[in-house]
C-alpha cells in the first residue's frame, strides 16, 4: 500500500489541474471568444440590462401576456431561512414537483389549475397547460396551449384576433428537420413580438390565470 | 407512441452503433498502450505523468497489486474531494459565496462522485461554487470513469492472456483511459454543446429584469465542459439541480439527442474493444445484443406508459394527446425523454431529463429495475462490461449445469473458486438495496423525507438504494436525502456498491488469468449466438426478478393497479 501512496497523491492532483482546471478553462476561453452569446447564457438585451434567456422561461401573469406553463420551483422564505415558498420561474433554483401519478396533492393542483383555465372533463385542456415542466424553466408551450390563449390575449391588448393567431403561427417552431422533438412556442419571443406588433405597451399589473 | 417517436429513436441508435464500433477499435489500442492519431500530442504528457507518479506503466501487477491501487487512488480522490467541499468559503472562484459544505452532506457528495454515481443530495446552483464545480466534481467525472475502464481492461485481459500472473498496470491504464479517450471526447463535445446554447462562463449568475418587471436571477457557470463528461463519463451529476432538464444544460432537442448518444457511445464502444481485445468480435457482438435487448424493451415500455398517461389526471379535464406532461419539457416529446430514462439508467448515468418520481408506475419501474440488474444495458464506463462479464459467466455455469460439462468461457474452465467470487460480486446489490430500504422504512427520519404517500413513497426509497447500490445517481429526487441518515446511508451503500463489488470481480480476474486457455472443442458450448444471448438474458431475469420481485409488486405494480383504479393517496 505505502508504494501506491505517492501515484495516488500525484495523480490526483495531475488529473485535477488538467482535467479541474485546465480543461474548463480552455473550454471557458474557447466558447467565450467563438460564441460569446452561447457561452453566456443566450441573453436578450434590452435597455442597458437583460430581458431573460430565450432558452430559460419566465413567470408570466398578465391577461395580455401568453402564460408559460405552471412551474414548481420554490425560493428560500424571507420571512423564515428554514422554510421555502413557491416562486414560480425562480431560475437560480430549478426544479420540478416530483409527484407521483397517485399524488393527491398533484390532483388537487390539476384540478384547481384546470378550473382556473375554465376547463373541465367536458372541455379538456392541453396538458401541458396545467402540468408542472420538470425543470420549472421550460421556455416552451405547445400550440395547442397557445392557441387556447390566444382570444384572452387578443382581448385584453385590444388586438384582433387573427394579429394574434397569425403571431402565434410565426412563433411556432415545427419538430427539428421535421422529425426531431415537439412542435413549440417559445413564450417569452412570442410576448416580445407581440410587444412589438404595438398596442398598448404599458406594464401591465392585473394577475390572472 | 407514434411512427415518427420510434424513428428518432432509431437514428440515435444508429448514430450510437455507428460510432461505437470504430471507437471499439480505438479505446483497444489505447488501452494496449498503442500508438494512435493523437500519440504526437499526447505522448509526452502521459510520460510527464508516470514521471511524477513515479511508475513504470510497462511493470504489471497483480490482482492485488491493481487493487490496491484502484482503491488508493479512490480513497485520495475521496479526501481532496471532501477537503474541498468542506473548505470552499475559504476557496476562490466562488463568485455566489456559498459556504462549506455540511460534514454529512460533503461525505455523501465525495462518495458519490468518486464512484461514478453523482448521486446529488444538494441542488447545485444553490450549493456548489465554481471551484468545486470544476476542480472538484468534473475532475472526478473523468476519473471515475476512467477507473471503471482501467478495472473492465483488468476483466478483458484476464479473458486474452492465457496463464498469466498480470493484470496490466492501473496507473498507466487510468493516465490512457483519461488523456486519449475521455479527455479528447470531452473537449468536442462541449465546444458542440456551446455552440448548441450550453453556456460557459465564470460568472455565478445574470440578472434579468422580466418582461412583467420582475427581477430574474439565472443560475450560470462553466456548465458545458461539466456537462460533456457528465454523459460521456456516465457520471450524470447536473450543474444544475434540474440536471439535463433544466434549459441551459439541455436548451433543445438537438443537445438531448447528443446527450443520449455521447452516455451511450463509449460502454457500447467498449464492449467492441472487448470483442477485439480477445481476438473474437462476435462475443462481444453476443453481450451487446443481450444489452440492447434490455434497453429496447426498457425504452417502449416507458414510451408506451408516458404516452398512456395519468388516467386519474386526465378525468380532471387534462387533454390525454399528450400523455403525461408533468416533469416533463415540451421541447424533448416523448419518444426522446423515453429513450433518455431508458438509456441513462441502463448505464450509469443517472442524468435525468424528465423527472423521474412523476412517471408513471410502469414508466418509473423501468429505470428502477435498470438500476437493480446494476446498470450493465449497456452500462456505465467500463462498469458496463464487467458488470455484464461477470453475469455471462454466471450463465454459463448454469448452462453447464443443465449439460453436465465443466463449464467453460472464451476457453476459461469456470470452477468452484471463480463461482464463489462472482456470486460473491452478484450478492452485494440485494442486502444494501433491500436492507437500507426496509432500514428507512422502519425510522422516522426516513419517513419524514417522503415527498409522495402510499406505493410512490416506497418506490422513492427503493429507488434511491437501487440508484446508490448501482452507482446509477439518478432519483425519484422527490425524496429529501439531504438528512443525516440518507446522506450517510447513501453514502455506504456507493462505497460498497462500487468497492466491495470491484474487489471480487478484480479477484475473479487474478483467478481467470492464471489459467490456462484452452481451445474451443466440439462439447464447448458456444457463446457468440443468439441461444447465449437468450440463456444470458433469462439467467439475469430469473436471477434478478426473484431477488426483487416482492419490492417491485409493493411499490410500482401496487401503484399501477391503484393509478388504474383511480385510488390515490
Amino acid at each position: 500500500m505505502p508504494s501506491h501512496l505517492r501515484p495516488a497523491v500525484a495523480s490526483v492532483v495531475l488529473f485535477s489541474a488538467l482535467t479541474g482546471l485546465a480543461y474548463p478553462f480552455a473550454i471557458t476561453g474557447i466558447a467565450q471568444a467563438l460564441m460569446p452569446r452561447q457561452a453566456n447564457g443566450s441573453l436578450i438585451a434590452r435597455g442597458d440590462g437583460f430581458v431573460g434567456s430565450t432558452l430559460v422561461g419566465q413567470s408570466f401573469t398578465a391577461d395580455r401576456d401568453f402564460h408559460g406553463r405552471p412551474s414548481a420551483t420554490q425560493a428560500v422564505d424571507p420571512a423564515d431561512g428554514t422554510r421555502t415558498v413557491d416562486a414560480p420561474y425562480n431560475a437560480a433554483n430549478s426544479g420540478g414537483s416530483n409527484l407521483g401519478p397517485t399524488s393527491q396533492k398533484l390532483v388537487d393542483r390539476v384540478k384547481a389549475a384546470v378550473a382556473a383555465l375554465g376547463g373541465g372533463p367536458d372541455h379538456p385542456v392541453p396538458a401541458d397547460a396545467v402540468t408542472t415542466s420538470a425543470s420549472g424553466l421550460d421556455p416552451d408551450i405547445t400550440p395547442a396551449d397557445a392557441a387556447a390563449q390566444a382570444a384572452r390575449v387578443a382581448a385584453a391588448r385590444g388586438l384582433p384576433l387573427d394579429r394574434v393567431v397569425a403571431l402565434v403561427r410565426d412563433g411556432t417552431q415545427g419538430p427539428g428537420l421535421g422529425i426531431f422533438g415537439e412542435a413549440r412556442v417559445n413564450v417569452l419571443g412570442l410576448n416580445l413580438a407581440l410587444d412589438a406588433a404595438g398596442g398598448a405597451t404599458t406594464p401591465p399589473q392585473k394577475p390572472g390565470r | 407512441m407514434t411512427i415518427v417517436g420510434w424513428l428518432q429513436i432509431a437514428i440515435v441508435l444508429f448514430a450510437v452503433l455507428a460510432a461505437a464500433a470504430p471507437l471499439g477499435g480505438y479505446i483497444a489500442r489505447v488501452m494496449a498502450g498503442e500508438r494512435t492519431l493523437l500519440s504526437p500530442v499526447l505522448a509526452p504528457v502521459e510520460r510527464a505523468f508516470y514521471a511524477a507518479m513515479g511508475v513504470d506503466p510497462r511493470r504489471e501487477q497483480g490482482w492485488r497489486g491493481y487493487t490496491l491501487a484502484m482503491l488508493a487512488f479512490s480513497a485520495a480522490g475521496f479526501f481532496s474531494l471532501y477537503a474541498l467541499q468542506r473548505l470552499q468559503a475559504v476557496l476562490p472562484l466562488n463568485p455566489q459565496g456559498f459556504d462549506g459544505v455540511a460534514p454529512d452532506l460533503a461525505f455523501n457528495t465525495s462518495l458519490s462522485f468518486v464512484t461514478n454515481t453523482n448521486w446529488q443530495n444538494y441542488s447545485g446552483e444553490t450549493t456548489m461554487g465554481n471551484l468545486v464545480q470544476m476542480l472538484g466534481l468534473t475532475t472526478h467525472n473523468f476519473v471515475s470513469a476512467a477507473t471503471g475502464l482501467a478495472v473492465a481492461f483488468a476483466v478483458v485481459r484476464a479473458f486474452a492472456r492465457s496463464e498469466a500472473a498480470t493484470l496490466g498496470n492501473f496507473w498507466a491504464d487510468l493516465t490512457r483511459g483519461t488523456l486519449y479517450l475521455l479527455l479528447p471526447m470531452a473537449v468536442v463535445t462541449a465546444l458542440v454543446m456551446v455552440a448548441l446554447g450550453v453556456p460557459q462562463t465564470l460568472a455565478g449568475s445574470v440578472d434579468a429584469a422580466t418582461l412583467e418587471g420582475a427581477k430574474q436571477a439565472l443560475a450560470i457557470g462553466p456548465v458545458a465542459s461539466q456537462e460533456a463528461i457528465k454523459e460521456l463519463g456516465t457520471n450524470g451529476g447536473g450543474f444544475f439541480n434540474a440536471n439535463s432538464a433544466h434549459p441551459f444544460e439541455d436548451p433543445s432537442v438537438w443537445t438531448l439527442m447528443l446527450q443520449i448518444w455521447a452516455l451511450l457511445v463509449i460502454p457500447v464502444a467498449t464492449v467492441f474493444a472487448f470483442g477485439r481485445a480477445i481476438g473474437r468480435p462476435a462475443e462481444g457482438r453476443a453481450l451487446l445484443a443481450a444489452m440492447g435487448v434490455v434497453l429496447l424493451l426498457g425504452t417502449a415500455v416507458v414510451y408506451g406508459a408516458e404516452c398512456f398517461g395519468d388516467p386519474i389526471v386526465h378525468a380532471l379535464g387534462v387533454g390525454a394527446a399528450g400523455g403525461n406532461m408533468e416533469g416533463k419539457e415540451v421541447r424533448f416529446g416523448q419518444a426522446l425523454s423515453a429513450l433518455f430514462t431508458a438509456a441513462t439508467t441502463g448505464t450509469s448515468t443517472g442524468a435525468v431529463a424528465t423527472m423521474h418520481d412523476s412517471l408513471t408506475p410502469l414508466g418509473g419501474l423501468v429505470p428502477l429495475f435498470n438500476m437493480l440488474l446494476g446498470c450493465i444495458t449497456p452500462g456505465g464506463v467500463g462498469s458496463g462490461l464487467y458488470g455484464i462479464l461477470v453475469l455471462a459467466v454466471v450463465a454459463v455455469f448454469v448452462a453447464g449445469l443443465m449439460v453436465g460439462r465443466t463449464p467453460e468461457y472464451l476457453g476459461k474452465r469456470i470452477e468452484a473458486r471463480e463461482m464463489k467470487l462472482a456470486m460473491l460480486a452478484v450478492l452485494i446489490y440485494p442486502p444494501l438495496v433491500l436492507g437500507f430500504t426496509a432500514a428507512s422504512l422502519l425510522l422516522k427520519t426516513g419517513l419524514d423525507s417522503l415527498n409522495n404517500a402510499g406505493p410512490h413513497g416506497l418506490s422513492e426509497v427503493l429507488y434511491a438504494y437501487a440508484s446508490t447500490t448501482a452507482n446509477n445517481g439518478s432519483a425519484f429526487a422527490g425524496l429529501n436525502g439531504n438528512t443525516p441518515w440518507f446522506n450517510t446511508s447513501l453514502g455506504i451503500a456507493m462505497m460498497l456498491g462500487r468497492f466491495a463489488y470491484l474487489v471480487p470481480v478484480l479477484a475473479l480476474a487474478g483467478s481467470l488469468a492464471a489459467k490456462k486457455k484452452a481451445p474451443a472443442s466440439a462439447g464447448t458450448f458456444p457463446t457468440d449466438g443468439p441461444l447465449f444471448v437468450g440463456l444470458l438474458l433469462g439467467v439475469i431475469a430469473i436471477l434478478y426478478l426473484l431477488q426483487y420481485f416482492p419490492a417491485l409488486a409493493l411499490g410500482p405494480v401496487v401503484e399501477h393497479f391503484s393509478m388504474i383504479a383511480g385510488q390515490t393517496y
